[in-house]
């Protein structure tokens, strides 16, 4: 009997998975580093379900981030989704009456604003690196400060300093000039902070109504030092829910079960807990058919090809 | 032996080959654009200037290196850079050493005229309006059947079959050269398509307008295939930026500019240049009709565009009309765009189900 739910969100800098029961209650959650190798990392998330659950108990499967095609194929989702639709349907669940979304991941973050449970509108970062988790991540391996402390340093400053928040090269720089007068670490990773959220104010929520409920999620919502910094900001606070960093994969299962519901089908395209038993590569080549120069990637699991893309034109199409 | 060349824009190469070859003259084809002329246009393009500079001066030195030695491009006044574009491209491709002749033409008729008598050699007015008919006559042809694919798309019985079947019209109509024949070639496609499609599914769709800068618009190369890739969504695709639609405008046809004024006048009431006040006003109209939501394309560091992405939220807001603007560059990875259009594309779905439009007309989707 399905009594389960599986979302898998391959991001760029992390691989969640969430197991929701059939009251939608977080189960089980895992959180991997994708290290730029998804088919392991997901095989290894899985691996660690395998023992815990049967395949028969799993009900569906939903994939999102911007792995998730592969991620699908890997492991036959019933539903593969974008991550703004993911993050906001989670959101919804979480809070009934949220009405902003504010998410920060890896690579790229983005504002969801929510009306009576409904998306409405969003905006999602296209060209700049500036206001997201890995601009934090290379500034607290800078200062040699674990990604997990630096935004308690953040509520420690006393006065913080103003960093420009327009572009990481900038604030980079700004930083540095700032350490060189003398300025302390706490003061200028707060003015940090402050940047980041200036930025992320000015270049994604520009023009957006933003009203309370808020909720803060995505793998940046762990820094106590930027939500500080959004909710002197906004002047609202800032629910960061328990499970913050998971919140894609829950809106993936959330969305796979309903899908299956809609097409009213009786049973999940999962493909097993067995898929780690398998060997899955990727292969790519070049196409040579036109100046466009297509590079095509093959999916392979052991020595069969189960998927292909890249490819401009139907000639690669056939699988 | 003139030998002539122009830049590639969607499907206007049809028209503007039968013109010059009408006149009597060689046509060079640009080859289709791909990632090498991509490659060319930012290699040898200022690294500031938008996106369809680049193209362009990809497309002329391809048809150049193919034997083009005469090269037409449009110029003109409006406070936007591409005015003075043709004479930035003649500049950069004198310096990399290539012979040629340049036609400016500008929205003086008279004085293209001449221009294109002092460098083609006499041609006669006659012929000219007889090459200029029949490529007229094509290029609104053309629009008229690509307006219906956008439309059918989303209904195709058999997937890929409605592109397909504008491809082979594409093939065919560059073959006639006879006014009654390219109407018969229409009317033979118009049915075609319309067989292909199912027409009970028209209620369930989604209805995006497209507005922007016309060449993002036109060249499914540099906005990655968006159109495409929204009809494989299910999304029926609806615009009023077109070749003919530019051309009615220049030469003072219909009144649909009055129309678009008249819309946009609560919000922008002046020129901007391009179509920066086309994309005010239809977003206003495409609210007013009922459609979905309404997308904007434009290149990076495009000033009109810019000035309207600006005005579209209040615009947004009081038509109650979602809106998303996107900018492209020189980027070919369309991972991003996916994410974005199904996202957007998510959203209408759910605020039209919620919205209760779906359920007014029998479809249950829950």
């Amino acid at each position: 009997m399905p009594r389960y739910y599986l979302g898998v969100d391959v991001g760029s800098v992390s691989t969640d998975i969430a197991v929701l029961d059939s009251s939608m209650k977080i189960v089980d959650k895992i959180y991997l580093r994708t290290k730029g190798q998804p088919l392991k990392v997901i095989s290894e998330g899985i691996n660690q379900l395998q023992d815990k659950y049967d395949n028969s108990e799993i009900g569906a499967v939903g994939t999102t981030g911007s792995g998730r095609n592969l991620a699908g194929v890997i492991l036959g989702a019933d539903v593969i989704k974008n991550e703004i639709t993911t993050h906001a349907v989670a959101a919804v669940h979480m809070i009934p009456d949220v009405k902003t979304v504010l998410e920060i991941g890896g690579q790229d973050s983005k504002i969801i604003i929510i009306r009576d449970g409904v998306a409405v509108d969003f905006a999602m970062n296209s060209v700049c690196a500036a206001g997201t988790g890995s601009f934090l991540d290379q500034q607290a391996a800078r200062l040699e400060i674990p990604i997990e402390e630096f935004g308690e340093y953040a509520l420690r400053a006393e006065a913080p300093v103003r960093i420009a928040g327009r572009c990481s090269v900038f604030a980079e720089s700004d930083m540095i000039h700032k350490q060189q007068l003398g300025h302390d670490l706490p003061e200028i990773i707060a003015g940090l902070s402050a940047a980041m959220v200036r930025n992320y104010l000015n270049n994604l929520a520009k023009g957006k109504d933003i009203k309370g409920p808020i909720i803060f999620q995505g793998g940046v919502a762990a820094n106590v030092g930027i939500k500080k910094a959004f909710e002197d900001e906004l002047g609202i606070d800032v629910i960061v829910p328990e499970n913050y960093n998971v919140m894609g994969a829950v809106g993936a299962a959330i969305l796979a079960r309903e899908e299956i519901a809609r097409l009213k089908r009786k049973k999940t395209s999962f493909k097993g807990f067995e898929i780690t038993d398998f060997n899955f590569k990727t292969t790519s080549f070049e196409c040579d058919g036109c100046p466009n120069c297509c590079e095509i990637v093959n999916i392979y699991q052991d020595s069969q090809l189960i998927a292909r893309w890249g490819a401009k034109c139907p000639r690669w199409e056939a699988v | 032996m003139k030998k002539i060349t122009f830049p590639q824009m969607g499907d206007m190469k049809i028209g503007l080959k039968a013109l010059f070859a009408e006149l009597g003259f060689e046509v060079v084809v640009p080859p289709k654009i791909s990632k090498k002329t991509l490659d060319l246009g930012v290699k040898y393009g200022p690294e500031f200037a938008c996106l369809p500079l680049k193209i362009n001066l990809g497309n002329f030195i391809e048809a150049l290196e193919k034997g083009a030695n005469v090269i037409v491009m449009g110029g003109g006044c409006g406070p936007c850079r591409f005015g003075y574009y043709a004479e930035v491209q003649r500049a950069i491709l004198e310096d990399l050493g290539y012979c040629f002749e340049m036609i400016v033409l500008e929205p003086n008729l008279l004085r293209d005229y001449q221009h294109i008598k002092k460098i083609l050699g006499n041609v006669s007015l006659k012929r000219l309006y007889n090459g200029l008919k029949l490529a007229l006559y094509k290029i609104y042809m053309i629009d008229n059947i690509y307006k219906l694919v956008l439309a059918t798309r989303a209904l195709e019985k058999k997937k890929g079959e409605i592109d397909s079947l504008y491809s082979s019209f594409l093939k065919k109509i560059d073959q006639v050269s006879s006014l009654k024949k390219i109407k018969a070639l229409k009317d033979e496609y118009q049915n075609k398509i319309k067989e292909n499609i199912n027409d009970y599914q028209r209620d369930e769709r989604l209805i995006i307008g497209i507005v922007g800068e016309i060449y993002l618009v036109l060249e499914p190369f540099v906005n990655l295939n968006i159109e495409e890739k929204l009809g494989e969504l299910g999304v029926i695709v609806k615009r009023d930026i077109y070749m003919s639609s530019w051309l009615s405008h220049f030469l003072h046809l219909g009144n649909e500019m009055r129309q678009i004024k008249k819309a946009a006048e609560d919000y922008l009431d002046s020129f901007v240049g391009g179509h920066g006040l086309d994309s005010i006003g239809n977003t206003v109209r495409y609210a007013r009709v009922g459609y979905d939501g309404v997308i904007q394309l434009a290149p990076f560091t495009c000033m009109p565009e810019i000035i309207s992405q600006t005005i579209l939220p209040s615009v947004s807001k009081k038509e109650k009309i979602p809106v998303l603007s996107l900018f492209f560059d020189e980027h070919t990875g369309d991972a991003g765009l996916q994410t974005r259009i199904e996202a957007f594309v998510d959203l209408l779905m759910r605020k039209k189900i919620y919205d209760g439009k779906l359920l007014e007309k029998g479809i249950n989707y829950a």
